[in-house]
């Protein structure tokens, strides 16, 4: 295990987790301890089953943490109030492997509520910004386009542009670039390893994608629940 | 609309887009909202019509006080009060004028063998200060066997008393006598008559040879000016000792009468019942339609959650779409029922008319229950974890 700076933005310490009750309950992981630095892209690897998913969930505050510590961006998630779960979440990004677009919002309109989540402001002024990073992402000419008119690559482009259009200060990622063909899933990394860079945003991606793993600056792999590499 | 309701919600108009995002669904949801609006309207409508027609009723007399039978929970039900108590309440102090009412029913067989059957009010013409503004000038009645009778009686022809005057009588036979209608008042039908006859007590005593003029159905008393009528009603009781009678004020008499008919009353209850039923129809399709709607975009709310967006936020939406839903639905069922109302109150010549009241509180209760079912709908939402929810 790494050692742990300060300022780390993520530090797991203990981390059991379960699913399920009584005789069904069955253990998905086992002491997980963890810090991943500031303005890094750490990858999670590991045959399907083996707990990457649940860990990120569980460090993107998206589950409820029963045992163990998860310190996020200095909080304590293990039993943190629904409200101090909010407020944390909205410094963060999420990227799903499912997109998870709102189906009656148009792709800007699906961008602008990553920015709206911090408050009401110059409505204008959020669709130029919703704008600017679609295009950035090669989406320009598909604005005003509804989810179910743009292909699978697309709808991912446009999901990975509502995670990044409120600066967030910790990216998740699963399988980010599942849907897209490599230029564009390259693309998409090296994106989020420039924003490390730049502004020191720190992102954590679950993938099966071996292509990305030469960009990333840490790979952790997971079997049954544990970590067994941290290269 | 979607710029609208950004500038005036401050935010994306999530819960609009989602309704109008699929057409039908929005178009049936808000003929369902509307079908409960208009079911309640109805019953409202009847309801307000028991309400109405009872204190119609009322306007053709005035009074302060008025004295009746313990049994006599209507102006037309009940036994028969005992002149000697119209004496012995003008000796209490603040009463200054009493008058006996009476009140009866004429049945009137018409050339084609319909009948209308008229409430009739039996009081004595010289004291024209019992009578009214409904009723106008009754110095006509003095003479026997002249009658006032109702233009809006239900089952009256139009037009047919037009030409009725003082001077041309229009004679008809009623009651087996021979009666003068020498002009109309205009109350219109209610529960329990088609209309309303007018007749000096002279001639209710010979419509009715059987009532004894000792007996009338109520005592109307007029009380001093500046005297409280519920202080001197209540002096009366305690002068009069009995609970064989009820000594009310007027306005009482009348509000106590209104709660009668529509609590106590079969008819009465089952219209209440009909609000209430045409209340939970609408609260239940709202349900089915926010819950659905809430269903089918949880991963998407749960994506919101994730994002950052707070419980407050989802209520917001759903409160969004009730509002719309009430506000869309609300107003084509305005239009309708205002238009079932003109046809109920042509058939039953009933008064029943759309008060701006009537219209609020149907509002405000489609909305509140509209906002209701949505945040039942939502209760799933704000207890399960995001990821669970993907």
């Amino acid at each position: 295990m790494k050692e742990s700076a300060p300022t780390d933005p993520i530090v797991v310490k203990g981390l059991n987790h379960w699913f399920g009750t009584g005789q069904t309950r069955i253990q998905s992981l086992f002491d997980i301890h963890l810090h991943i630095a500031r303005g890094k892209l750490t990858v999670l690897m590991g045959p399907s089953g083996s707990g990457k998913t649940t860990l990120l969930t569980l460090m993107g505050c998206l589950r409820n943490v029963e045992t163990g510590s998860v310190q996020l961006l200095g909080h304590q998630l293990r039993g943190a109030s629904n409200d101090t779960l909010t407020v944390l979440r909205r410094r963060l990004g999420f990227i799903f492997q499912a997109h998870n677009l709102h189906s009656s919002l148009t792709a800007l309109q699906n961008v602008r509520m990553g920015l709206e989540v911090h408050g009401a402001r110059d409505h204008s002024e959020y669709d130029r910004a919703s704008a600017h990073i679609l295009s950035q992402l090669g989406l320009g000419e598909r604005l005003n386009y509804l989810p179910q008119k743009l292909s699978g690559g697309q709808k991912q482009r446009v999901a990975v542009a509502r995670a990044l259009v409120g600066n967030p200060e910790i990216v998740f990622a699963d399988e980010p670039t599942a849907a897209l063909d490599r230029e564009s899933g390259l693309k998409t990394v090296l994106m989020l390893k420039r924003l490390g860079e730049l502004r020191g945003t720190t992102t954590v991606m679950v993938t099966h994608d071996n292509k990305i793993l030469e960009l990333a600056d840490r790979i952790l792999r997971l079997e049954d629940g544990r970590i067994v590499s941290d290269e | 609309m979607t710029r609208l309701l950004m500038r005036l919600l401050g935010r994306m108009p999530i819960g609009w887009l989602q309704l109008v995002s699929n057409k039908l669904r929005f178009a049936s949801a808000v003929a369902g909202v509307s079908f409960a609006c208009i079911l309640v309207f109805v019953q409202l409508g009847m309801m307000g019509a028991f309400s109405e027609a009872t204190r119609v009723s009322y306007s053709a007399l005035n009074a302060d006080i008025m004295i009746s039978s313990s049994d006599a929970n209507s102006l037309t039900e009940g036994s028969h009060v005992a002149r000697r108590r119209m004496y012995q309440a003008l000796a209490v102090a603040g009463v200054v004028e009493a008058q006996p009412l009476f009140i009866g029913r004429v049945t009137w067989l018409q050339e084609d063998g319909s009948k209308i059957e008229f409430t009739t009010i039996g009081i004595d013409p010289s004291r024209p200060s019992f009578i009214g503004p409904a009723i106008g000038d009754i110095n006509s009645l003095k003479l026997a066997n002249n009658v006032l009778l109702d233009s809006r009686a239900r089952g009256m022809k139009p037009d047919m008393l037009s030409e009725a005057t003082r001077e041309h009588p229009l004679w008809i036979e009623a009651h087996g006598q021979q009666i003068a209608i020498v002009g109309t008042v205009s109350l219109g039908g209610g529960f329990s008559g088609d209309g309303y006859m007018v007749v000096s007590d002279q001639t209710f005593m010979r419509l009715f040879p059987s009532r004894f003029s000792g007996a009338p159905n109520h005592i109307l008393l007029k009380v001093a000016p500046g005297e409280n009528p519920r202080l001197v009603a209540e002096r009366i009781r305690k002068e009069l000792s009995t609970t064989s009678l009820k000594v009310r004020s007027f306005s009482d008499a009348i509000e106590e009468d209104i709660k009668y008919q529509t609590t106590r009353r079969p008819t009465g209850l089952i219209f209440g019942f009909g609000v209430a039923i045409g209340t939970i129809v609408g609260f239940v399709i709202v349900y089915q339609i926010l819950s659905t709607d809430v269903a089918d975009h949880l991963r998407e709310y749960a994506t919101f959650k994730a994002m950052g967006y707070s419980q407050r936020f989802f209520q917001s939406i759903v409160m969004e779409q009730a509002v719309i839903l009430a506000v869309t639905g609300f107003i084509p069922a305005l239009v309708f029922a205002l238009g079932i109302y003109q046809v109920m109150a042509k058939a039953t010549s009933l008064p029943i008319e759309m008060s701006p009241g009537r219209a609020i509180l149907v509002l405000v209760g489609t909305i509140g229950s509209c906002a209701l079912s949505g945040i039942f709908a939502m209760r799933k939402l704000a207890t399960a974890d995001p990821a669970d929810l993907f």
